[in-house]
């Protein structure tokens, strides 16, 4: 399976990162390169064999459901490029 | 005073601080003079000397009580990647520029906890990915190893590049490390120190930037196998706040370093003897068991045989997990935020943001892992990395069943490689760095690199022991028997 230019973009466009038109070619070529390395997985049998979900097999475990937390506004924005009166400010999101 | 404090390993230092032989404010100066002189190496990046010496009369007021905690006083880099409150940290990228964390990680506030004292922050390869601390944005660390006769810059090995050069220059008694796929083992055999990669579950993940989820551990990089132990023990233990993360008691890791190995079973895994494996590694490799079989372990040949989709799993794996954690990074919340043009809304702030802000290896990441959960290929690509991922942990699940304790296996296919030498390589080129460390991530054992042996050329090389999940501590054992029979005590010769 290739990548052509149009699949390339397409995954730029996915992943929210702006790939120049003329920078498409190569990165179609890396794709390609990195996908054919992948593709030996598909000669290994996995009938049968169940994913693996959890590292160590053990229950993810639960905890009070009860405020730990909170009243930290300030810490929570001042790390932000654009906080104004509160918030986290964006450019429009509404058409 | 002693000279050169800056020299000694965590386990003397502590040993002198509690004869009152040195304090911990003069080690402290000692190691700050050390990283002062060190700019070639580029190893530390944001330096806290007021934080350390702070820290050190702390630990000196402690000490003179008698209330010395295991890391007391000693003076200690940290990877970039743990969040560390009121200091900047931005995981080696442009993107999380300026951020400065309003948290503590739960790793440094263990260290902080046990007296240990932070220098600073150490280079690495943005968001831990890539193999010769050459993605950072910081620019590159440098190896403070040489070959022999050539001035030529060598890389220090990644991500942990930083740490493991600070370690290699003396320029911290030891530094923090995070492997995903092996940037705490193979920077360490690039310089001749010791990097532990514990069991996943072992040391908490939280405030530590989040590369891979299913793989990220953090683990000591150190002089000696006695320092992981002593190190690795303070970082450890149960986390809430990490819901992976074990809920077990912590050993005595220093406490088992008894060097005998008498009747342990070792594993040399046949398929990790790759094609074109230089001369020197197979030497390497062989002398090593031979040590271990003289210290009286019982040396068998066992059968690994997934090893050879370990890679390809990973590059499936890593990456989906990181496009999904490199999400958070849009712009909005902390870090770099493009210049918008008129008109421009959201999803260009986003796409600005991210192209301006990743580097190529974390956008090529970012966009592979983006593809292989996409619809239409999740099951063909994802899935299937992760029933092969199934079958590769299964594969050490039968080999410790049937009484092995530990395996040895080498650590890299080469020794360090020069800064720039594989910039014309193919991605996958640079990813086969990884060959042999990366199957431990995905079966979340414990492993261990220890310096054994000197190249042709007078650069380290690295052995790696891989131990049964939980125990770390048999497998320090391990790997201390076969630090002292190897007696590697090298150094690199200072030019920075």
């Amino acid at each position: 399976m290739s990548i052509d230019q149009t699949t390339a973009a397409r995954i730029a466009k996915l992943a929210r990162i702006k790939v120049e038109e003329d920078a498409l070619p190569e990165l179609a070529e890396e794709f390609n390169a990195i996908l054919g390395f992948i593709e030996q997985l598909n000669e290994v049998d996995v009938e049968g064999v169940e994913p693996m979900t959890s590292v160590t097999p053990q229950r993810l475990k639960q905890r009070a459901d009860e405020v730990t937390d909170g009243n930290q506004q300030a810490a929570i924005l001042a790390n932000a490029p654009d906080a104004r009166e509160g918030f986290f400010a964006v450019p429009k999101v509404m058409e | 005073m002693m000279d050169e404090l800056n020299k000694l390993s965590l386990a003397e230092a502590r040993d002198a601080l509690k004869r009152g032989d040195v304090t911990s404010v003069e080690l402290t100066e000692s190691c700050l003079g050390a990283i002062e002189g060190s700019g070639a190496l580029n190893a530390f990046v944001h330096k806290t000397p007021e934080i350390a010496m702070e820290r050190a009369r702390a630990a000196d007021e402690r000490l003179q009580t008698g209330d010395a905690p295991a890391m007391c006083g000693l003076p200690i880099g940290i990877k970039d990647l743990f969040c560390t409150k009121g200091v900047p940290g931005q995981a080696g990228s442009r993107i999380l520029q300026g951020f400065v964390p309003e948290y503590e990680s739960t790793v440094t506030q263990n260290l902080a906890d046990a007296g240990a004292v932070m220098l600073g922050k150490l280079n690495m390869d943005e968001f831990a990915m890539g193999s010769s601390n050459e993605t950072s944005v910081y620019g590159n660390a440098v190896n403070p190893w040489r070959r022999s006769g050539d001035d030529a810059q060598l890389t220090p090995g990644g991500s942990s590049g930083g740490s493991a050069a600070a370690v290699a220059a003396d320029l911290c008694l030891a530094a923090t490390g995070t492997d995903t796929g092996g940037s705490i083992r193979q920077p360490a055999a690039f310089t001749g120190t010791v990097g532990v990669k514990p069991t996943y579950g072992r040391c908490s993940r939280w405030g530590i930037v989040a590369f891979a989820c299913s793989l990220d551990q953090a683990g000591p990089m150190t002089k000696s196998v006695r320092d992981s132990a002593i190190m690795l023990g303070a970082m450890a233990g149960h986390d809430p706040k990490d819901s992976t993360s074990a809920d077990l008691a912590v050993p005595d890791f220093e406490g088992m370093l008894t060097g005998d190995i008498k009747g342990k079973t070792i594993g040399i895994p046949r398929e990790y003897r790759m094609e074109g494996m230089p001369a020197e590694i197979e030497k390497l490799w062989s002398d090593g068991a031979d040590m271990l079989r003289d210290a009286g372990a019982k040396i068998v040949d066992i059968s690994l045989p997934h090893t050879k989709y370990a890679l390809p799993v990973y590059y499936v794996l890593a990456p989906a997990e990181a496009s999904s954690n490199l999400a958070r990074y849009d712009g909005v919340r902390y870090g770099h935020r493009a210049k918008l043009a008129q008109g421009d809304g959201i999803n260009e702030m986003y796409e600005k943001t991210r192209a301006e802000g990743f580097g190529h290896e974390v956008q090529r990441r970012a966009m592979i892992g983006t593809y292989v959960l996409s619809a239409g290929f999740y099951d063909a690509y994802y899935n299937r990395a992760r029933k092969v991922r199934t079958l590769i942990k299964r594969d050490f699940e039968t080999v410790f069943a049937d009484g092995v304790d530990a395996i040895l296996a080498p650590a890299t296919p080469s020794a360090a490689f020069g800064l720039g030498e594989m910039k014309d390589a193919d991605p996958v080129q640079m990813y086969l760095n990884d060959v042999f460390t990366v199957t431990v991530n995905l079966a979340g054992l414990p492993g261990v690199t220890v310096p054994t042996g000197l190249d042709g050329q007078g650069l380290p090389l690295g052995l790696q022991v891989i131990g049964r999940p939980w125990e770390e501590g048999e497998m320090l054992n391990a790997a201390f028997a076969l630090e002292r029979a190897a007696g590697f005590v090298a150094k690199p010769e200072k030019w920075w």
